[in-house]
């Protein structure tokens, strides 16, 4: 294990180079789009509207990143299956929220969500692949739903849809990134911390959620 | 040998998201101003609702290996011209989003779960997707014009380089983990296929 770590990480101080390069190029492709980020009247006007919608709310953005901390502490096959899972059940929520089928208790879900998955992290919890899964399920769907009852109307969704699934996509890999260091007695310490750290802000969020529902 | 791998996938990541980056079209309003050939080989790579199922099919296809991607390189842009020609002789635009938004879906599925299909399955959904866009593009295209049978030329020209260059690249994988990221794009497509879904479906107001 320690040989392979090695030699990964040599192959990727001599290549660091070319994935600079590569993420530069993203960057200034991406650029010029930023500057149509608004809403324009109410429409879903395209990708980046789409890319920066999942990021733009806390809850959402510490939910998704434990999803890839805790797939990355359980390791393979659930380090891929749950961020297989999440988008794909998050968009039918999103579906679900677009055609107006209402779900009731989505926002104590979704600040349940940052709980319980901060909380799994924290305890290194590990039920089998299909309950986890299944817990990732229902919280992707709390979230989908959310997102697709506040999205705008527009005449074309297609390219926001594309932001929107690659946006929550990047965020479990940032998820699954920070949870690699799980491999090191050290990393695994500080994986738990910052599942802490993600149950708290979940905390705060439900407390929000429950005196807003009680005001 | 990985990193190699990992310089593909940044190639690919950079090239998608060029790709999806760029502003939606359709065939009659591209206009590049390098004649029919050229709206028609840019139309593809601008038109996600095109491009999505034709990445899933291609992703598929490759993974299956060397001889499925060699019959799709060739059975979708046949089909897809065909279906052009074919849209070409109807008298009004066919749109079906949601149909459209179903087959995006499914392909999406049989990448994401990675299915052992036969040939002549992975032939027969190469076909049924090329005949159906070619019809909804050929519809929208001016109707007996010999630009509209360039572009679509061009069409078909785009696709078998996006078909060849995508099954060739996931033919090629060794690695299990890129093997697994390209299931996830897999998911991805499915996820853009429920929300464009879901917008089809939604009622204003």
């Amino acid at each position: 294990m320690k040989c392979f770590q090695t030699r990964a990480m040599k192959n990727f101080i001599r290549h660091a180079g070319a994935v600079r390069r590569s993420f530069v190029v993203v960057f200034f492709l991406l650029y010029p789009l930023t500057v149509f980020a608004h809403k324009r009247g109410g429409e879903a006007i395209g990708f980046a509207s789409g890319f920066l919608h999942p990021i733009s709310g806390l809850d959402h953005i510490l939910a998704m990143v434990a999803v890839g901390m805790w797939g990355a502490q359980l390791g393979a096959p659930a380090m891929w299956v749950l961020p297989v899972v999440f988008p794909m059940v998050m968009a039918l929520g999103g579906m679900m929220g677009l055609i107006g089928i209402k779900l009731p208790g989505i926002e104590l879900c979704i600040a349940l969500s940052a709980l319980a998955l901060g909380f799994a992290v924290c305890r290194e919890a590990r039920p089998k692949l299909w309950v986890a899964a299944i817990i990732v399920g229902v919280f992707a769907i709390a979230h989908g739903h959310a997102h697709g009852t506040e999205l705008p109307l527009g005449a074309s969704g297609v390219l926001y849809s594309i932001g929107f699934v690659i946006a929550t996509g990047l965020l479990h890999a940032l998820g699954i990134t920070i949870g690699l260091i799980h491999r090191w007695p050290a990393g695994r310490i500080a994986l738990r911390v910052a599942g802490a750290v993600v149950a708290m802000g979940g905390v705060f969020f439900l407390w929000k959620a429950i005196s807003g529902e009680a005001a | 040998m990985r990193m190699r791998q990992l310089r593909l996938i940044l190639f690919w990541l950079t090239l998608a998201i060029t790709l999806i980056a760029a502003p939606s079209a359709h065939a009659h309003l591209m206009n590049t101003g390098f004649g029919p050939f050229s709206d028609g080989l840019t139309h593809l790579f601008v038109t996600p609702e095109d491009l999505l199922p034709v990445i899933a099919l291609a992703l598929m296809a490759g993974l299956r290996g060397p001889r499925f991607g060699r019959a799709v390189l060739f059975a979708l842009p046949v089909a897809w011209l065909a279906g052009s020609t074919a849209g070409l002789l109807l008298a009004s635009p066919v749109a079906l989003p949601v149909t459209e938004t179903i087959v995006t879906i499914a392909l999406g599925v049989l990448l994401a779960t990675d299915r052992p299909l036969p040939r002549a399955a992975v032939v027969c959904l190469a076909i049924l997707l090329g005949l159906f866009h070619g019809i909804l593009n050929g519809s929208e295209l001016p109707k007996q014009s010999l630009s509209s049978q360039i572009s679509a030329a061009g069409v078909g020209a785009a696709l078998f380089v996006a078909v060849s260059l995508l099954a060739g690249q996931a033919a090629s994988i060794r690695v299990l983990w890129v093997r697994v990221a390209v299931r996830v794009a897999g998911s991805w497509i499915v996820a853009i296929g429920l929300l464009m879904l879901g917008w089809a479906m939604r009622i204003p107001g």
